[in-house]
């Protein structure tokens, strides 16, 4: 019975059509009633992934929940989805970060209430779409389409600089994603069939790898975003407002790596292998470099989003060392690299979007992002500082917490590489605690700055209950991953034991 | 079995969540209450514990309690390794941890704080049970760095203080650099043992030493043990506050006294002590680490007892007299003696906290002023935190029939008898850091309850004995400073009670040429007064008597070589100095210089808007027939789609 409901077409649509609805019949006139009917329909999504995360069999790497119908005969286009322990994951973070920015939208945004809601229950299912896509111009379309609301929450909601910074960003992502449809066109010619799956079993010779995999690269490393593409993040940090900031982070980002274990290393194994050393070193620097130009930032989202560039660089070097892993025959330390990886997107999420939304509670208040602008804040509002403090210690990597898995398993399977990547990625332990903690001080302690900050509230009920439940989140992944281990292992075992085979010969190619 | 360590370990935790989340509703009272009765069964199941593995009544245990995650083949689980190693360490941590609760009601009486820090240190006792239970890599860096949030908690407990809240950023990052090494040591243990339980690790070291196997990381070939000891005792240099990892430790008294006690003297600063006798099995099998081990624990030993001498704040002598002694337990690692450094550790703990809870008494008596040249002659006011002291301190300087002496004994022969590498550099620097420690505790003593009354009229008149719940607590700890050392060491050190637990190759076994000139705890104790180590004891004694109470003229009017050392070591070696202008300023100004040059100038100033610049060029050859800047560059795009689509495609139209 269960797999009769179309739950992945729900989960897309939902939000869309709901959100659609939302602009044209309610409109901007009932502020209050559109905030409601926002979170009614971002929590029935969230819901309604509840019996896909119940009903999902770990033990496979199928597609499951699958819903195939032609779309454009012809050229073979369908409408075809279904997720794996790559994607469900994702499915259900966007879902849940979406509940998230429209509960913590519900005071700081003053105008336009409905088209806000609107673009972010928008941007939800059509994040939902990427993740959920197996058909390769269907997840093209959703890729490009969520730039729109994406563009409009930043460029309407934005800070002062927004025209620079939108423009930036949609220049950058525009331009790695036009590289990618032409790709992705010559696969679907080649392999007579737009489906992910025939795309990733589709024999090539290693040139043709070679453009595939950097017209791949360079729509995955802008949205990663990779060192040295990735200047757009901290502008369009800075400038979103903070529902635009934590879908950004939280969810967004991960569309770029999710394009790496989807697309790069499936569809072009011996390319990436080929690359992969290139891939680590762009991964290190993202590590090193960026850790210490994220000590040199004064304004806090720019440091959240430097550090976000670092973090999202471990989940590069767990990706890509994976091919020297399986040429020495440790599969076991492949698996941890990708798990780790895998991992920490969906920790980075959590950490981020809370950190972000952290900022968002400060900015409501003092109307700055300017760490100097800070100081005391602890003295006012302590269970502000309580949560603040987890989500800096989750950033800085603290065991117990979800952001230190991820970390672990990458250094841990990369000094089976060569011990200097663990040695370069492990900065990131003093790295990562120099910057977030010294912000922390910086804001949170010390006496009072002046009369605003001591007479700060602490945070509504409201601003509790979305930090506490982030919080949760945070503290259980870090005590027990096993659970979302366990749902990602089965695709990440396909992909090590069988996606990343040569596929120079036909011969060496996995048959499933 | 499983669920006694359950309760010894989770009390804590229930206690300090409800008095952390709940501290208003239930009050001082109530926070006080649960986080200390939570302890208190710790205690009583430790010693219990303890007992009945004695009695051989209560097996060595190795449990799992739960599957963290697995990934392929391996499974990482978490549980408990009961046996007598970290049953010593149970007892030691919870009893202490509880005499600092019990304190803590009195010393911070008045403190806004109080159930965020009742649930600051019950949480701590958390962490460091959890470390001190653990079977497997994973948990130990788990309670590793846990205890490590709970030090950085409680050094910035007053955040209002910017030397408390600089302090304890410098604690984090410090220790991080250590973890740093830790993390690296056990990725190499899982890369060249398969697995992070204790267990299968140590089952493999047999192989290990057989096949002799070797890593190149760059400089030359390393044998691959000596590369993992290394990196792991760079975590215990961290959190053990050796050299030169151990700036953050005087900073930390900037935290409220009961923890300078607890984290900062007995417990979470011996946690290296405890993982490098916990590695034994590893250890033993790489002389070149053992030295390193040695020559750094001898070094923090004699540098940081001499830098004990110009400290004027109570904690700070104390403070550095604990990295000093840190340094002795390190040493003993070093030489093999495992057992004499845990020994060191546990009659430390006791000494050590009851000073450290002294010295907490007399702050409270003169109001917080901690600088010993206001203070003098307190014996007449506060009777017994004066006899309290008395006793820690003629136990930290190794008086005969005192617990300090036995432990330190063993350790000044263990090196004595030790053949490695750097042993006569180390025997050297622990012998004269007897005569330091001897002169530093002397001085300290005579300055706080001896000599003139030099503290302000108003401070005087209110010099009184600290209440109960401080007093009661130090006389409870005077016991153990003066039985602990006779009472426990021929069990300890020479019996089986470690057997099992740490393992020491014949070659290495220094304690073993130590048993045989030992003949009885008595005679041991007596022939302790003819002694080198007891003569520096006595020469301490009198230099300190002679410098500040019979001529302290002498110390005030340096002059030439002795006053550019005095200097030095007022400069703490420039360790400091050293951090603070040459890392941190490199670390901010490569951060700035990243940013500014290779950010903003390089990719955005060149590429980004140098190509936005260039498609502009052309864009105002096409604005004639287009205008809006956003559909110039996206028209842009879509010619260089096409082209780029027709090149692609070119080959095979043909």
């Amino acid at each position: 019975m269960i797999y009769q409901v179309p739950w992945l077409s729900l989960l897309i649509w939902l939000p869309i059509i709901g959100g659609a609805i939302l602009l044209f019949t309610i409109g901007e006139s009932k502020e209050k009633a559109s905030k409601w009917i926002a979170l009614l329909i971002a929590t029935s999504t969230l819901i309604l992934t509840i019996p896909v995360y119940l009903a999902f069999d770990p033990l496979s790497h199928a597609l499951q929940f699958v819903e195939q119908e032609s779309w454009f005969e012809s050229v073979k286009i369908q409408y075809y989805l279904g997720v794996d322990g790559f994607s469900l994951p994702l499915i259900i973070l966007t879902s849940f970060i979406t509940v998230v920015v429209i509960l913590s939208s519900w005071n700081s945004v003053k105008h336009r209430v409905a088209l806000y809601m609107s673009a972010f229950l928008m941007l939800c299912g059509l994040m939902n779409g990427v993740f959920a896509s197996a058909d390769a111009i269907l997840f093209y379309v959703f890729w490009e389409a969520m730039l729109i609301p994406m563009f409009l929450v930043i460029g309407i909601w934005g800070g002062p600089n927004r025209v620079y910074a939108t423009l930036k960003f949609f220049l950058y992502t525009f331009l790695g994603s036009v590289l990618m449809l032409v790709s992705l066109i010559y696969l679907g010619i080649e392999a007579k069939s737009f489906s992910i799956g025939d795309m990733q079993r589709l024999p090539m010779s290693l040139e043709v790898q070679h453009y595939l995999f950097w017209a791949f690269l360079i729509a995955f490393a802008v949205k990663v975003p990779m060192w040295p593409v990735h200047t757009w993040l901290p502008d369009a940090h800075v400038e979103a407002p903070t529902g635009g900031s934590v879908v950004l982070a939280a969810i967004m980002l991960k569309m770029g790596t999710y394009g790496f274990v989807r697309f790069s290393l499936p569809v072009t194994p011996d390319a990436s292998m080929y690359w992969s050393e290139t891939l680590i070193v762009l991964a290190l620097i993202a590590v090193v470099y960026i850790g210490f130009v994220a000590l040199a930032q004064k304004d806090m989202k720019k440091l959240i989003a430097y550090s976000s560039i670092a973090h999202m660089g471990f989940v590069v070097l767990g990706f890509f060392i994976v091919f020297s892993l399986i040429e020495n025959g440790r599969f076991d330390a492949a698996v941890m690299g990708i798990q780790g990886g895998l991992i920490q997107m969906i920790s980075h999420g959590f950490i981020s979007g809370a950190l972000f939304l952290c900022i968002g509670v400060l900015y409501d208040r003092i109307h700055s992002r300017k760490i100097e602008d800070y100081g005391g804040v602890a003295n006012a509002m302590p269970k502000f500082a309580a949560l603040f403090l987890l989500f800096a210690m989750a950033n800085a990597g603290l065991p117990g917490t979800s952001g230190f898995v991820g970390e672990f398993f990458v250094i841990l399977s990369s000094f089976q590489v060569t011990p200097w990547y663990a040695l370069l990625a492990g900065t990131t332990l003093v790295l990562g605690a120099a910057y977030s903690l010294w912000m922390y001080r910086r804001v949170m302690f010390g006496e009072p700055k002046n009369k605003d900050i001591a007479s700060l509230n602490d945070v509504t009920t409201r601003e509790y209950c979305v930090l506490v439940s982030l919080a949760i989140l945070v503290l259980l992944i870090g005590i027990w991953p096993a659970p979302l281990l366990d749902i990602m292992n089965a695709s990440v075992e396909q992909l090590v034991n069988c996606g990343v085979k040569s596929k120079l010969s036909l011969e060496g190619m996995c048959s499933e | 079995m499983e669920n006694t360590l359950l309760a010894i370990v989770l009390m804590p935790l229930f206690g300090s969540i409800i008095a952390g989340l709940w501290g208003n509703q239930i009050g001082r009272r109530g926070a006080h209450i649960v986080t200390i009765s939570g302890v208190g069964v710790s205690c009583v199941l430790s010693f219990q514990v303890m007992w009945g593995m004695i009695n051989e009544t209560i097996p060595s245990l190795n449990l799992t309690i739960y599957e963290w995650g697995s990934l392929g083949n391996l499974s990482l689980e978490i549980g408990f390794l009961l046996d007598s190693l970290s049953a010593t360490m149970l007892c030691v941590v919870t009893f202490v941890s509880l005499m600092v609760h019990i304190y803590t009601m009195g010393y911070m009486k008045d403190d806004p704080g109080y159930q965020r820090f009742f649930s600051f240190i019950s949480l701590f006792t958390f962490a460091m049970l959890m470390l001190v239970l653990s079977n497997n890599f994973l948990q130990l860096f788990f309670g590793w760095e846990a205890v490590g949030l709970v030090s950085y908690l409680l050094i910035g407990f007053w955040f209002k203080k910017d030397s408390a809240v600089f302090a304890n950023l410098k604690a984090f990052l410090v220790n991080r650099v250590g973890d740093f090494g830790f993390l690296i040591g056990i990725a190499a243990i899982l890369h060249y043992f398969g697995t992070l339980d204790y267990a299968n690790v140590f089952a493999q070291v047999d192989t290990l030493a057989m096949s002799q196997p070797t890593m190149s990381i760059g400089l030359g070939e390393w044998s691959v043990i000596t590369f993992i000891c290394i990196c792991l005792f760079i975590g215990a240099m961290g959190k053990s506050a050796q050299v030169p990892l151990h700036v953050w430790l005087p900073d930390s008294m900037e935290g409220p006294t009961p923890i300078s006690a607890l984290i900062h003297a007995a417990t979470m600063v011996t946690a290296g002590v405890f993982m490098v006798a916990r590695m034994s099995p590893l250890f033993e099998l790489s002389e070149t680490a053992l030295t390193f081990v040695m020559v750094i624990g001898a070094t923090t030993a004699l540098l940081m007892g001499f830098l004990g001498i110009v400290q004027n704040d109570i904690k700070r002598v104390i403070a550095y007299s604990t990295l000093s002694q840190l340094g002795y337990m390190v040493t003993a690692l070093g030489a093999s003696a495992y057992a004499a450094g845990i020994f060191h550790l546990m009659t430390h703990a006791f000494f050590k906290a009851l000073l450290f809870l002294a010295a907490g008494s007399v702050i409270i008596g003169m109001h917080h002023i901690q600088d010993i040249r206001e203070m003098g002659n307190i014996k007449k006011y506060m009777r017994v935190t004066w006899i309290t002291s008395l006793i820690g301190t003629l136990a930290l300087v190794g008086t005969p029939f005192f617990s300090g002496f036995y432990s330190k004994d063993a350790i000044i022969e263990a090196v004595h008898a030790s053949s490695l590498a750097g042993s006569d550099f180390a025997y050297f620097c622990l012998v004269v850091g007897v005569f330091i420690t001897s002169l530093y505790s002397f001085r300290l003593y005579f300055l706080v309850f001896h000599t003139k009354e030099r503290m302000s009229e108003h401070t005087r008149r209110h010099l009184q004995e600290s209440s109960q719940v401080v007093t009661v607590p130090l006389v409870i700890l005077a016991v153990p400073s003066i039985i602990i050392g006779w009472w426990t060491m021929e069990p300890l050190l020479f019996g089986d009670f470690f057997k099992g637990a740490i393992s020491v190759l014949p070659e290495h076994d220094t304690l073993a040429i130590f048993s045989r000139e030992f003949t009885g705890i008595w005679s041991f104790s007596i022939h302790g007064f003819q002694t080198l180590p007891f003569l520096f004891v006595v020469l301490g004694f009198v230099t300190a008597l002679y410098l500040y109470v019979i001529n302290p003229k002498f110390t005030e009017n340096l002059t030439g070589p002795l006053s550019s050392i005095r200097w030095i070591l007022d400069k703490g070696y420039f360790f400091d100095a050293f951090n603070q202008k040459v890392l941190v300023r490199f670390g901010l100004s490569t951060g700035k210089g990243l940013w500014k040059l290779g950010d903003e100038k390089l990719i955005d100033g060149l590429f980004v808007n140098g190509s936005a610049k260039t498609i502009g060029f052309f864009a105002e050859i096409v604005r004639k027939i287009q205008s809006g800047y956003l559909y110039h560059y996206a028209l842009m795009m879509l010619i260089g789609l096409l082209l780029g689509f027709s090149w692609i495609a070119w080959p095979f139209v043909e």
